[in-house]
């Protein structure tokens, strides 16, 4: 039997999520029979996306160009994708994990009276259905979900399944989609972006360093002393986020936080790790100041390497630790980001 | 205007959570509302006294989880409405998305849908995009700012959040959103609303209610355990000096092959 795959490519003005790759190599290893991988890329002068594509390993590129669908919005696009799914039929569509896939993925299963597989993290395959491991309680559990209609439509977490390599010597010819939307009917339109703040974003980010209350917690600072407590507590956090965005800088890392420090406005909510925040699985994980409550390791516990640094030796976040300092950060984090600039050259 | 805020009961986040004879089981933890569900409360109350409004909040579950309705009436909410019907269990997120438009239609004239942006159980945060699907209304999920709100117009300007950043949006009238945390603290409930709240009486309806028959499920569970335990060995990096403990932190880390 033939089996087909769709694969959604996101992306924000021709620069893909790199998700989506991931997403087309596990679209490979679902194909069957005669069956191919094709990719499917929505936008407005974002050809090259499908030479990328290409190299990736889809076999076939449907590329949907259209003025309208130059910006991102969800209901032009979902419109696409369900008028390709009913011409193409697939047996398998799948999204990359990100805030516009998710959105198109359930709202091509509302078209399509299907269902989805949200933030699949493994995948098996049993009589030709699909098998789906997902996180619930924010990583707490995992939950085990197929879907009984077709298409099957999965999305994928980032950094769950293999991160492939493109083959410059690939190539190929798109296949364009006929886009027929009417831009008088669409009930949204985009005004203006505004950019995130520069860095590395914490879900793509292979190392991540996080402080947590302990950023405030030094006594040897002295703040301004005609601003409120509040605020010397918020430039004392200040000071001590200057040392881990020194070091986030030293180890091309991302900055993260406790839930603690975000409440108390040290540093913004997209920094946010934790169960209501954003669950991250990078290659290290360096929690400084973070006590580790429940919450805050459901949203880190999978990451490879995990390094705890301190004052409280007793800290729940030292049992997932694979290393530990105890030590109070602002006497480790200057010597170590030294350490590190000597060692990694 | 009409607003509903879309609630839902889950367990405390603090919750240790296990699996007892298949069975997902959060001890003896508490029931609250859903977190995120609180932003969407905050929001929906905050367009009402700016802009007049009705605020009725709209929760499915069983008839005993009333937890996420009492706390956003606590919160200020005018009226609720409790969707429960035995069929109800194991619905997927289409089937949940098409029975809370049924309701919004049939509570009737709602101007705006608010939703928070997903919840801390089954973290999908589909259900906004899917029931803006089934209302054919236009969806701005992921809301971090109303920009604007024009009652008399029917429309409003928001900043969504995406990867990249913020993408400013105008949209018109019904609308489905959902709000993020960084839209601002929620308030906390006042004693007189907890009191107002614990006597509080609202609809609950039925799928008969709502004259539909129980929409289709295709997506099942068929298991949930908890992750593997992962064999930490845990080690305290030995060092007399803060500079020693740094150095010797280093070598282990570089030991690993990781960076």
């Amino acid at each position: 039997m033939n089996k087909n795959i769709l694969v959604f490519i996101d992306h924000f003005k021709g620069e893909a999520q790199a998700a989506s790759w991931e997403a087309i190599a596990v679209g490979k290893t679902l194909v069957e029979g005669e069956g191919k991988v094709s990719a499917l890329v929505l936008g407005h002068g974002v050809a090259s996306l499908a030479n990328t594509a290409f190299q990736y390993g889809a076999d076939e590129v449907l590329l949907a160009e259209s003025p309208t669908l130059e910006d991102y919005r969800p209901e032009p696009w979902a419109d696409v994708i369900a008028q390709v799914a009913r011409e193409h039929a697939p047996d398998v569509m799948i999204f990359p994990t990100t805030t516009r896939a998710k959105e198109l993925a359930g709202m091509a299963a509302v078209d399509l009276e299907t269902g989805v597989l949200v933030d699949v993290v493994n995948l098996i395959v049993e009589n030709g259905t699909l098998i789906a491991t997902r996180p619930i309680y924010a990583g707490k559990l995992l939950s085990t979900v197929k879907c009984e209609a077709t298409p099957q439509i999965v999305t994928l977490r980032g950094r769950a399944f293999a991160s492939p390599e493109p083959d410059a010597a690939l190539s190929g010819t798109p296949t364009p989609v006929g886009v027929e939307l009417a831009p008088d009917g669409i009930a949204t339109s985009v005004v203006d972006y505004a950019k995130a703040e520069s860095g590395i974003s914490l879900k793509d980010a292979n190392v991540i360093v996080s402080g947590g209350r302990g950023v405030s917690n030094n006594a040897s600072l002295s703040p301004p002393a005609d601003i409120s407590e509040d605020e010397q507590e918020i430039w004392k956090a200040e000071q001590g986020f200057k040392l881990i965005n020194e070091l986030a800088a030293v180890l091309g890392a991302a900055v993260g936080a406790s839930r603690a420090a975000v409440d108390a406005n040290y540093i913004p909510y997209e920094h946010q790790v934790g169960q209501t925040g954003k669950v991250v699985s990078p290659n290290v994980y360096i929690a400084c100041g973070i006590s580790g409550a429940i919450q805050h390791l459901a949203g880190m516990r999978t990451s490879k390497v995990i390094v705890a640094i301190n004052k409280d030796a007793d800290a729940p976040i030292f049992k997932l630790a694979r290393f530990g300092v105890v030590g109070d950060l602002f006497d480790i984090l200057p010597p170590l980001i030294e350490s590190f600039k000597e060692s990694l050259g | 205007m009409k607003i509903v805020v879309c609630v839902k009961q889950v367990p405390d986040t603090a919750a240790t959570m296990t699996v007892e004879e298949g069975k997902i089981s959060w001890g003896d933890a508490q029931l609250i509302i859903n977190p995120w569900d609180e932003y969407a409360v905050e929001a929906a109350l905050n367009i009402a006294a700016t802009h007049g409004a009705e605020v009725i909040v709209l929760s499915m579950g069983k008839e005993d989880e009333t937890e996420a309705i009492k706390h956003a009436l606590a919160m200020g909410a005018n009226d609720a409405v409790l969707v429960t019907d035995p069929v109800l269990e194991n619905l997927d997120n289409v089937a949940t998305a098409r029975i809370l438009a049924k309701a919004i239609q049939k509570i009737g004239e709602v101007d705006l849908a608010i939703f928070g942006q997903q919840s801390v159980d089954t973290v999908t945060g589909l259900l906004p995009a899917q029931v803006a699907r089934v209302l054919g209304w236009p969806a701005l999920p992921l809301v971090s700012q109303f920009d604007a709100i024009s009652p008399d117009e029917g429309t409003l300007r928001v900043k969504r959040a995406l990867e990249e950043g913020k993408q400013i949006v105008d949209g018109k009238f019904p609308a489905v959103v959902s709000v993020t945390k960084d839209y601002g603290e929620p308030r906390y409930p006042s004693f007189m609303g907890i009191r107002k709240a614990s006597r509080a009486k609202y609809p609950i309806w039925g799928l008969a209610d709502l004259e539909m028959d129980a929409p289709k499920t295709v997506v099942f569970w068929s298991d949930v355990s908890a992750p593997p335990t992962r064999e930490i060995v845990s080690e305290i990096i030995a060092g007399e000096t803060p500079e020693e403990k740094a150095q010797n932190l280093v070598k282990k880390i570089m030991e690993e092959k990781v960076l």
